[in-house]
Order: C-alpha cells, then sequence, then structure tokens
C-alpha cells in the first residue's frame, strides 16, 4: 500500500481486509436480501452493495445516522440530467463499497488539482452506507404544467403535491424539490461525505433546495432490531413494515405492476413520504406521566399498549376503562392504526432531528418522517388526515417541511438509477 | 445553580431506574419492600386476589405499586375506615401493566381495594397505618377548601362567558355594519381577552372551537373558515396577498354564525362545575397556549394583538391558581411561593409591554423581549407543572 492511500487502506480494526476486491467477503448483504437473523448489532451489515432489484435503503435494517438533500435541477437539458444520473450512479456504487467518490481519490491526485473526493471519509468504514434516489413531482411537470424533460406524460398518477394538512406550517425551503438523495449509514461522517460529494458532483446541473440531518433512527426495518425511542421518550414505529413480511412489502411498500399503467418505469419501486415535524419538546416535558401515556396509548417504559401485554402485543381498542376506553379515542396507537385504515401501512423510516435552538431558546427538534408506501394516496394521505384531525399528539407537534418522491426500483448491471424512466 | 425546592416534596421515584448505561434497558420495577423501605408496598391485582406485600405503613407518603396480573382494566383504591370515603386511588390499570399510586396518609384505620372489571365492591381487605415521625398533618377545613376554589372558578367562568358575549354582540354589530372597522379592531381583542381568560375550558367543545377559533392553517382541505381569526384578517388584511374583501354578506352571515356558537357556548358555560385538579391543569394549560401560540406571536398573525392574548391567558391561569393556592399552602408551601414569585416576574414583564390602548403589537416588541417573555414563560411553567399533583396529594 505504499505511496497510495485510499479510504480503505487507512482501516485501522475491525472488518478491515487489505485489498479492495475481497474486502466484503463477510459481513455483506444485498440489498433485498432479508438481514441475517441474530441480535440488533449483527442485523447489519459493514456494507451494501448499491446495485440490486431494490434500491437499498429503504428495507435496509435502518441505520442509525441520516443525511437526506432535496436538490432542484437547473438545467433545461435532458441529457444533462442523465449524464448526471450517471455519474451519481458511478459515485454511489463506489461510495457504498467504502471507496473514495471519484476514481482517483481523496489524495492520490495531483497536487494541482482538487481532489475528486473531499476526503472526510479517510479511514471510515463503509458503515452500512445507502444511497438512495428519488424524483420529485416538479422533475416532471413545473409550476406552470409545462413537461420539463419530456417525462410529463409518465409522471405516476400518485406523485402530486402532497395536500395541505390541518396544522401544517410548511416551509417552502424545507419542501418539495426535483430529486431526493437519502444517505444513511452508522457513521454520520460517512453519511454527510456521501451527500456532500453527490451534491458537489450536481453543481450546474442541481441545486440544493434542503437537506436534513437526522441523528437517530427512530423506527426498526428489520424484526432483528429493537424499536428505537423518540424525542417524547416512546417506542416509536412498533407495528412497522418489516423486511422480513415479504407479502406486506408487496401489498404495502412496493408498487405493483398493475398500479399505473403510465409510469411502468416504477414498478418495483416506492414513494417516500417525507415530512419534517417539529415537537414542541418543553410543552410536552411539562405533561404529567399518565398524561403521555393516554396521548400515545402505550406505556412509556415497555411500549406495552395501555391494554396490557408487551410492545407488540395487539392493542385492544374495545377494552373499557374508566371514563371511556382505555386506550383514549384520541390516542396516537388508536388513530393511526392499521385497523382504522382498512389495512393501510407504511414502512416508516424515520429519524430524529436536533437543528440546535430557535430563537426563543427551544429545541428546533422532532421527527423527520420518512416512510416508504404503494401508493401515497391511499398508505399515507388518510392516515395524515387522520392524525391532524383526531390525534392527541397534535397538539405537540408542528410540521414544517413535506415533500414526496417516486423512488424508481434497484438499478441493474450496466444501468443507471432511474433509467428505466428515460428509456 | 441553588435546588429548587418544590422537587424534594413531591418526586418520588417509584417505576425503577429508566437510564441504564451502556444502552441496556431495564424497566422493570424496583421490587417494593426491599432495602427496607417499609412504605413502599407492591399490590398484585388478579382477577380473584388482591395481594399486598404489607398490611400496614407508618404513616407519611405511601406508595402502592399496583400490578394488574389479570385479564381485565382493574383499579386500586384506600378507602377510610368507613370502606366509603376514597383516599386516594389509580385507574385504568391495564392486564399486565404496572401503575404507581402515591398518598399522604395519616396514621389510622383503612380499607383497600382491587376491582377487577371496575364493578362491584372490589376485593377488600383491611389495612392499618401506624403513627410515625413522618405524621401527615390533615387540614381539617381542606374540604372547605376544595369547595371554595370549585366555586370561585365555576363563578370565574361564568363571569368571564358573560362579558364574552356582551363584547362578541358589540362587535359583531360594528363589524357587520361596515362603516365602523376602526371600532371594530378596537374592540376585538378587548373581546377576545375574555375567550383567552378562560381558554382551556372554552376550547374544550370540539364542535364550537373550530367555527369560533380555528386559525387559517389549523383548516383541513373543504372546512369552511368561520369565526373570530376569519374577520381578525378581514379587518388587517395588510399581511394577505390578493386578498378579496368580504363582502356586507358575508360578513353578516359570519358574524351571526359567531354570535350564535358564542351564545350557545355561554349557555354550555353556565351548567360546568369544575374540580380542583381540573383548576390546576387549566392553569398548566392557558401557560402552554402562552408558549405554543402567543410567545410566538402564531395566534393572531393579521392584527398582531397578540400580548392581549397573551396576559389574558396568564390571568386565567393566575386566577386558577389563586383558586387552588390556600390548599396548596397547607400541603406544599414552597410550591405555593415560587409559583406566586413566577407569576409577578412574568407580570412585571407584560406590564412593561402596556400603552394607553392596551398593549404593543406583536411587531413592535424586540426579539430581545419575546425571548425574556419567553423564559419568564418557561421559569413559570415548570413549577405549575407539579400544580396538579401537589393539590392531590
Amino acid at each position: 500500500m505504499t505511496g497510495q492511500v485510499s479510504r480503505r487502506g487507512l482501516l485501522g480494526g475491525g472488518v478491515a481486509v487489505a485489498g479492495v476486491a475481497g474486502a466484503f467477503a463477510t459481513g455483506r448483504a444485498t440489498a433485498d436480501a432479508a438481514p441475517p437473523a441474530g441480535g440488533a448489532d449483527s442485523s447489519r451489515a459493514s456494507a451494501y452493495d448499491f446495485r440490486g432489484v431494490r434500491q437499498a435503503g429503504i428495507v435496509t435494517p435502518a441505520q442509525d445516522r441520516l443525511h437526506l438533500a432535496s436538490l432542484d435541477v437547473v438545467t433545461d437539458s435532458r441529457e444533462e440530467l442523465v449524464a448526471l444520473l450517471q455519474a451519481w450512479t458511478a459515485a454511489a456504487e463506489r461510495m457504498t463499497a467504502g471507496l473514495p467518490a471519484g476514481e482517483v481519490g481523496p489524495v492520490e491526485g495531483s497536487l494541482d488539482l482538487p481532489p475528486d473526493d473531499t476526503g472526510e471519509a479517510i479511514g471510515l468504514c463503509a458503515s452500512g452506507l445507502t444511497i438512495t434516489f428519488g424524483f420529485g413531482p416538479s422533475l416532471f411537470r413545473d409550476a406552470d404544467g409545462r413537461d420539463r424533460f419530456g417525462l410529463a406524460d409518465r409522471q405516476p398518477e400518485a406523485l402530486r403535491d402532497l395536500p395541505h394538512f390541518p396544522a401544517d406550517l410548511l416551509d417552502p425551503a424545507r419542501s418539495g424539490g426535483d430529486l431526493c438523495i437519502q444517505a444513511c449509514a452508522d457513521d454520520p461522517q460517512v453519511a454527510v461525505h456521501a451527500v456532500r460529494n453527490l451534491v458537489r458532483i450536481g453543481f450546474g446541473t442541481t441545486s440544493v433546495r434542503w437537506s436534513q440531518l437526522g441523528f437517530g433512527r427512530t423506527s426498526s426495518t428489520s424484526t432483528t432490531q429493537d424499536t428505537p425511542r423518540n424525542l417524547f421518550g416512546f417506542k416509536d414505529g412498533t407495528a412497522n413494515v418489516k423486511a422480513e413480511e415479504a407479502a406486506a412489502l408487496d401489498d404495502h411498500v412496493w408498487v405493483g405492476e398493475d398500479d399505473d399503467a403510465g409510469a411502468v418505469w416504477l414498478v418495483g419501486g416506492s414513494y417516500l413520504v417525507a415530512r419534517r415535524i417539529n415537537m414542541t419538546i418543553e410543552v410536552w416535558d411539562r405533561q404529567p406521566l399518565g398524561d403521555q401515556e393516554a396521548f400515545v396509548g402505550r406505556t412509556k417504559g415497555t411500549g406495552a399498549p395501555l391494554s396490557g401485554g408487551a410492545e407488540f402485543s395487539t392493542p385492544d381498542f374495545s377494552m373499557p376503562g374508566r371514563g371511556g376506553p382505555i386506550i383514549a379515542a384520541d390516542a396516537h396507537v388508536r388513530i393511526v392504526h392499521p385497523d382504522q385504515h382498512g389495512g393501510a401501512r407504511m414502512l416508516r423510516r424515520g429519524y430524529t432531528f436536533v437543528d440546535g435552538t430557535d430563537a426563543l431558546g427551544g429545541l428546533d427538534a422532532g421527527l423527520f418522517f420518512l416512510a416508504y408506501v404503494r401508493d401515497p394516496r391511499t398508505g399515507f394521505i388518510p392516515v395524515q388526515n387522520a392524525m391532524a384531525k383526531h390525534d392527541a399528539l397534535m397538539e405537540y407537534l408542528k410540521t414544517t417541511g413535506s415533500a414526496l418522491f417516486a423512488v424508481p426500483p434497484g438499478t441493474g448491471p450496466g444501468e443507471f438509477v432511474g433509467e428505466a424512466l428515460f428509456a | 445553580m441553588k435546588p429548587l425546592p418544590w422537587i424534594a416534596a413531591s418526586a418520588l421515584l417509584v417505576g425503577g431506574p429508566a437510564l441504564v448505561a451502556c444502552g441496556v434497558e431495564s424497566t422493570a420495577p424496583t421490587a417494593p419492600g426491599e432495602g427496607g423501605d417499609t412504605r413502599a408496598l407492591s399490590v398484585d391485582s388478579s382477577e380473584n386476589a388482591c395481594e399486598l406485600s404489607a398490611t400496614e405503613a407508618p404513616a407519611g407518603t405511601i406508595s402502592f405499586d399496583v400490578t394488574n396480573s389479570g385479564s381485565q382494566v382493574t383499579e386500586f383504591y384506600l378507602l377510610a375506615e368507613d370502606g366509603l370515603r376514597i383516599v386516594a386511588e389509580v385507574e385504568n390499570v391495564g392486564p399486565s401493566i404496572t401503575r404507581a399510586l402515591v398518598a399522604n396518609v395519616p396514621a389510622g384505620s383503612y380499607v383497600t381495594a382491587c376491582k377487577p372489571g371496575m364493578t362491584g365492591d372490589g376485593i377488600r381487605s383491611d389495612f392499618t397505618v401506624t403513627e410515625s415521625d413522618d405524621e401527615v398533618a390533615v387540614s381539617a377545613d381542606e374540604d372547605e377548601l376544595i369547595q371554595a376554589a370549585q366555586d370561585n372558578y365555576g363563578a370565574y367562568v361564568q363571569d368571564q362567558s358573560d362579558q364574552l358575549l356582551v363584547k362578541t354582540r358589540e362587535f359583531v354589530e360594528l363589524y357587520e355594519a361596515g362603516d365602523s372597522d376602526d371600532e371594530a379592531r378596537a374592540l376585538y381583542a378587548e373581546a377576545r381577552t375574555h375567550w383567552e381568560r378562560i381558554e382551556t375550558v372554552a376550547e374544550s367543545f370540539g364542535d364550537l372551537d373550530p367555527r369560533m377559533d380555528a386559525r387559517e392553517a389549523d383548516l383541513e382541505p373543504g372546512q369552511e373558515w368561520t369565526g373570530w381569526h376569519l374577520m381578525e384578517k378581514d379587518l388587517w388584511p395588510a399581511r394577505a396577498e390578493a386578498y378579496r374583501a368580504l363582502t356586507p354578506a358575508e360578513r353578516a352571515s359570519f358574524g351571526d354564525d359567531l354570535l350564535a356558537n358564542t351564545v350557545t357556548l355561554d349557555g354550555r358555560l353556565q351548567d360546568l362545575s369544575f374540580t380542583v385538579d381540573q383548576i390546576a391543569n387549566g392553569s398548566r394549560g392557558l401557560l402552554e397556549e402562552v408558549a405554543t401560540g402567543k410567545v410566538t406571536g402564531e395566534e393572531e398573525y393579521w392584527s398582531r394583538t397578540d400580548l392581549w392574548d397573551f396576559q389574558a391567558n396568564v390571568d386565567g391561569a393566575r386566577v386558577g391558581f389563586d383558586g387552588v393556592a390556600p390548599l396548596l399552602e397547607t400541603k406544599d408551601p414552597e410550591l405555593a411561593t415560587a409559583l406566586d414569585t413566577r407569576f409577578d416576574e412574568l407580570q412585571v414583564l407584560l406590564d412593561a409591554q402596556r400603552t394607553d390602548d392596551g398593549f404593543r403589537y406583536y411587531d413592535e416588541v424586540s426579539p430581545e423581549e419575546i425571548k425574556a417573555l419567553s423564559d419568564a414563560v418557561n421559569a413559570l411553567s415548570e413549577p405549575l407543572s407539579r400544580l396538579t399533583a401537589a393539590v392531590l396529594a
């Protein structure tokens, strides 16, 4: 390794293996494969293939950190857009393998040139990095309905701006976007490195509209993972669709062959709903424990429904309590439960965020809600409407950002991400 | 930082440590009675039994960790010797769930009861509280203090509702006249003061509140916007984009609707009575309204009259606190003193914003002043969040 310092060459231990080709012989999983059984730690591979039947970063056991960027395309040229997706595919494939973003590397190139990798990931593992791309409604048509890139007739019916929900206080600078890059990793610097380098590759073709860091996962996407806690201190997403539920994934997450005749390119993909939900942390913290549990409908300690049992016990919504059902009519667990929405479920992949403090010294913090659904019109919008109208938690929530993206299926050998859309 | 005196009085950990080193989570309750704490008892409420870890305890703050090992929701009661008067209770304990009941209990004979299924007399046993150094003083006139607090608060709500109705009628007349908008604007914040003082009660009617006090952003698609804030926007359209003023017919329709809803509200409020915990919770709730809507300038987006609402919420919270303060003095005098001080400190800051006509408009208040108000709200809200538990202790 003399003279050449590759990103992996500086690995100090753990999964460090000399030589790139064989480095991932152990612990490597394809994006579509179910994770190995075992405890929470053993469920996660050190690296995931970028290419596969599905994009990685959806059913992949949720990593600890997130950086998600939403970008606008600033060119009118379809060719430039396609070239960018090709360049992003190559860079994403490299970075998810633990390699530098560019072919030269952060310190291997000419002293007279800026490096083609920014270098902050030197010495870091792949850290389970996944990079997932999506297309927003505004990529297909601009605000005046004009076809931007000859793609308008392929815009999926369900890919429209989400409606205004009660209590939405959306910041346009945190909403929407033509493209999104979701980078998840177990090391925050690896996730940020990925977005930073992809954004750099996009300059001249794309412009970042907004981006969001998430410092802790709030969902488990595999039965091998523990359910994490959100900033309210409660376990969240207990009823999530999980990687091991193949039939449920087909029913609720993956776009089916007959879903949308005008958008066959999306078959096998999904829709990503992104919502930046601020929590009024300080006010929440002053609620008595009993009230907090009544709002959620679960105990704070174990996450068991108030109707009894353990975390994964089925809530008994009809069990009587003093003064009404023991799980209150406006309890979160009741309002959003699949039973209330014709069985609709989502694959949630949200992250906790803290973006410092606001002007009044309160935490600018909450849940960056990410959910993958087969069709937002049935899988998300009705649930969100019910929540906005009836959920006791709404008193402590303010949604400040919102976006919807169509996430194409996986990228096959030799393809670039989303190639079917342009075929 | 000096210690906060009110924490010591009521902070009692019963559920066991929730934060454990290195992510190893344990929410299992610490076994009650272990470690020689004879005031920490456990209760096993099953389908047909009610087993306490001890049948007596020394006077003082006694905790009962009630675990439901049955299949229906259960309750646990500590009753006076007559088996009728409830000394303390915990309700809604779901199957396999543990709930803590903490009560200050003087020496004497008592009856305990588990009530699986929440019906009947429950499964009863005798329970003895022995003399101890922590003897609990029982205020002989506690019932009188409770009654006085309830009566006074009920009267306050009715009085504010009466004034709200009078002022709303006046406001609607001016608004519908169409040629008196200056007078309508002058009366807007004043009339709403009476709503904001009893907001936690007034907004509790799910059919009326959305029609009377909804902000534009609260609406769902297809929902008609009515009420105060619609008229607010119509009277102060300066911040609106391409605003179309309401027609006289629309003004009449929306004005009549608000007045009719206010009449309905007034009728309902005449019959309401309030328990001390409702009064104390209302006081806390009004400060939350300040924290989430007023101090941020969101409530009166068009008129910028947020400080009127701010003061009115604080008025209502103070009345609620003052009402239960004599009771609180017998239970936790340090908390009473702390709350009194915090209310005064907040009021000083609000008074500094007064003008001849009321208050400065929100956009005239500097960011530093808003921050100071927010800090004072936080300083008051933290001890206020302990008020209900303290008056019920």
